[in-house]
């Protein structure tokens, strides 16, 4: 700071913040906020205020306990976590954020990016296209699409295999799901790698290449290096968006005998078709606890890279 | 209506597939769309009443023209309501009257109705599972008859409904609704397999182990399954109310009885064996086919082309799946009346079913009810009645026929379908009902698992005792029969 401006400054400060860039002041920058955070309040914290309350009650949809209903305290959780099928839904949930998000999507992104890093052209519109279209139609239609290709009877993949009459999806349901979600995402992935990857400076893989690096060192020593805090921001949204996923759902409803059901899964089949409104609200905010660790990771690991 | 989900309320198989909460965006979206829907409904249903010579009347039902049961849409649109219309006008009532169609999933229904009525809000008159009546009374969502409207009282057409029919639309013995019309299990086959497999055309089984002799005949036939009895999850209420509980009526105890449900109890086992010779030992069934997510429509489809031979299954089999009528069956067989036999299901041996009957059957069906928050529950009353009365039965029969809760109505339009005539003389009079209590649908979840563990290969013993523990857990320790 100068000596000139400093007296500017030192007036300034009585009403804004130096910090205060846009020279709102305190109730300026609040009139602004104001309504996002009423409509946060509104649409985000009080539902899960209101889930945090439900869970700790006996709430059901019907029956006796819809017109009385208790407050029973943590026996929601307690019995929750009793549960094996909450235990055994924990552990599919893990393996199918494993398999699909950290390992399938974010390997296969990569490796489409690499691959199509020099790749100019026709041919890179039309990978990139088909990839991306995954990502772009809904989910209802993706669902379609893979019960057509994996269907017992008729199915795309038992004519091209000559298999006809097996049952993928009662025989490999969490392979499938995992492959299904796989596909489903990879796109993201791929985007996010192939510009990480375009912001390596050609300078340093040329000097690289100069040295005699084959493409492997030069992915492991020049690429990744480079890339690691891109690694880091895509496994962890796609760890969060995989552990949330209700996808797999109209593939194979939780089944066959609860060998895909996960924890969405296991909710909505409590809650909804079960009835059972206060069980499914305290597996939801078990639910939300993990989310939150996964996002205090998260922004832990943001914040310690920053400093 | 022709309800052939009613008596499936649980079909987690059927429907979804608009569900997607990954996409909170989209779930917001959604969301400001039914809002901005709700509140021109709202609209739409207040501006008639600012009018006062006119009464409205609203009546919802899960059908939909050119969708679910599309039949019972349009004889609501295009017979009711100008019928009714023209009815109360010689009363000198001048009734504005609105159907609101409904097209999805039962359990998404039964879950909108339960939100409209806890909310006091909704439509006048409500077409509800026969099997829900139970727990939207505990629940103080609906109201016996008699205390809503009490012209029901009097009505001439009770007579003309039998004690077991209007119990399907009761609970603790009071009248919650008037049936809509009501169904029976029966075992259907293939005729042209039975003779390949040199058996009778006019076949009907009187023991279990008949049924088991016919399956291992048909088992010589190459690409045939011999048997479909649905079991596991996947299925649904399907697995319960076709596979399990005929099954366990026919040792002759009641799912619920005395106060009690049946635990892990030797009645349950014979059950399970059951399914364990049929899908482990003898392997007549196909037990991949019931983990699939559709099933039950491929089982229908397999029948209709001949790869099934014995199929369980509720009249609705008859009327809405193999019926050749133009736009009717959902898996239509031409040559139907010919190649299409039924027989009664037996009990384990004759003799030993409920009531010492030597056959048994299940039944179910829907009813209408009235919404206590009706502001003239009395015109819902008329608007009841009106429905079903023999006219208006008549009316619907040339949409799709299916037994309706009227002798005098059955007694003249089923003669001409003699599947159906067969069923209400010879199968409806030893049928049985579901529970109506709320417990039941998780207790059904519970049944069906059980059939699961022993189709995939799990010992009766040990499937029957994490059944009897579900139950436990389900509706507390006394509660649960274990003999």
């Amino acid at each position: 700071m100068t000596t000139a401006s400093a007296p500017a400054g030192r007036r300034s400060r009585r009403r804004v913040r130096n910090d205060d860039a846009a020279g709102l002041g305190i109730a300026g920058a609040s009139a602004f906020v104001t309504p996002a955070l009423l409509l946060i309040a509104l649409f985000l914290l009080f539902p899960a205020l209101w889930t945090v309350y439900l869970g700790l009650t006996n709430y059901r949809l019907t029956g006796l306990a819809a017109l009385n209903t208790r407050f029973v305290g943590l026996q929601n959780y307690q019995r929750a976590l009793q549960d094996p099928e909450f235990w055994s839904s924990l552990r599919i949930t893990l393996l199918f954020v494993l398999g699909s998000g950290v390992l399938g999507q974010t390997v296969l992104g990569f490796a489409l990016a690499w691959a199509l890093r020099s790749v100019r052209g026709l041919a890179r519109g039309v990978v990139e296209s088909l990839v991306l279209a995954a990502w772009v139609i809904p989910g209802s239609v993706h669902a379609f699409l893979w019960i057509a290709l994996l269907d017992r009877r008729g199915g795309t993949l038992n004519e091209i295999a000559g298999t006809d009459g097996y049952a993928w999806l009662i025989e490999h349901p969490l392979s499938m799901i995992i492959l299904f979600n796989i596909w489903c995402g990879a796109a993201f992935s791929m985007q996010l790698f192939s510009s990480a990857i375009s912001s390596v400076p050609p300078s340093q893989l040329e000097s690289a290449r100069m040295a005699g690096a084959g493409s492997f060192a030069q992915l492991r020593d020049v690429v990744i290096p480079h890339l690691r805090s891109h690694i880091l921001t895509n496994v962890l949204l796609i760890t969060l968006w995989t552990f949330n996923t209700f996808g797999p759902y109209l593939l194979t409803a939780g089944g066959p005998n609860g060998k895909t059901n996960l924890l969405s899964v296991y909710i909505y089949n409590t809650a909804i078709p079960g009835g059972q409104l206060g069980k499914g609200a305290a597996l939801s905010v078990i639910m939300l606890l993990i989310n939150l660790v996964i996002a205090l990771i998260a922004t832990g690991l943001g914040r310690r890279r920053r400093s | 209506m022709s309800a052939p989900h009613r008596s499936v309320p649980l079909d987690p198989d059927r429907g979804p597939q608009h569900r997607r909460p990954t996409l909170t965006r989209r779930a917001a979206l959604a969301g400001t769309a039914a809002l901005a829907t709700a509140a021109t409904a709202a609209c739409s249903k207040d501006s008639p009443k600012k009018d006062q010579d006119k009464d409205t009347l609203t009546i919802t039902g899960n059908s939909i023209e050119g969708g679910k049961n599309a039949a019972g849409a349009e004889w609501l649109t295009s017979w009711v309501i100008p019928e009714f219309t023209k009815a109360q006008k010689k009363k000198g009532r001048d009734v504005t009257l609105t159907f609101v169609p409904q097209g999805v999933d039962d359990e998404d229904y039964k879950t909108k109705i339960a939100l409209d009525l806890k909310s006091k809000k909704g439509a006048d008159v409500i077409s509800i599972d026969g099997i829900w009546v139970g727990e939207f009374a505990q629940a103080g969502y609906i109201k016996p008859l008699d205390e809503v409207a009490k012209a029901s009282d009097s009505w001439d057409g009770w007579k003309q409904i039998s004690e077991a029919v209007q119990g399907s639309a009761s609970f603790e013995d009071k009248r919650y609704g008037v049936s809509e019309g009501t169904d029976g299990r029966v075992i259907f086959f293939h005729k042209g397999l039975f003779r390949k497999a040199g058996l009778p055309e006019d076949w009907q089984p009187t023991s279990w182990d008949d049924i088991i002799a016919a399956g291992k005949k048909l088992k010589g036939l190459k690409g045939v399954t011999p048997i479909q009895l649905n079991a596991g999850t996947a299925m649904g209420e399907a697995t319960t109310m076709q596979g399990f509980l005929p099954m366990l009526v026919g040792t002759g105890t009641d799912l619920w009885a005395e106060d009690k449900w049946q635990g892990d109890t030797g009645p349950v086992q014979d059950v399970l064996k059951l399914y364990q010779q049929i899908y482990i030992d003898e392997k007549l069934g196909d037990a991949v086919l019931q983990q699939e997510a559709s099933g039950r429509d491929s089982s229908f489809e397999e029948f209709s082309k001949g790869k099934i031979g014995m199929l369980f299954e509720g009249d609705y089999f008859w009327r809405s799946v193999v019926n050749p009528a133009d736009g009717v069956g959902t898996a239509p067989m031409k040559n139907r009346d010919k190649v299409v036999g039924y027989a009664k299901i037996p009990a384990m041996q004759p003799g030993s079913g409920v009531r010492g009957q030597d056959f048994v059957s299940m039944s179910g069906g829907g009813c209408n009810v009235i919404n206590p928050n009706a502001p003239d529950p009395d015109l819902a009353w008329d608007l009841i009645a009106f429905m079903s009365s023999p006219e208006a039965f008549a009316a619907k029969a040339k949409g799709s026929l299916n037994v309706t809760p009227r002798d005098d109505v059955n007694k003249k339009l089923l003669k001409d379908d003699p599947m159906l005539s067969w069923l209400t003389e010879e199968v409806l009079p030893l049928t049985s009902y579901r529970p109506s209590l709320a417990a039941y649908p998780e207790v059904s979840v519970a049944i069906q698992q059980a059939t699961l563990d022993v189709a995939s290969g799990k010992e009766v013993a040990e499937a029957a005792k994490k059944y009897g523990q579900a139950v436990v857990d389900i509706v507390g320790d006394d509660a649960v029969d274990t003999q």
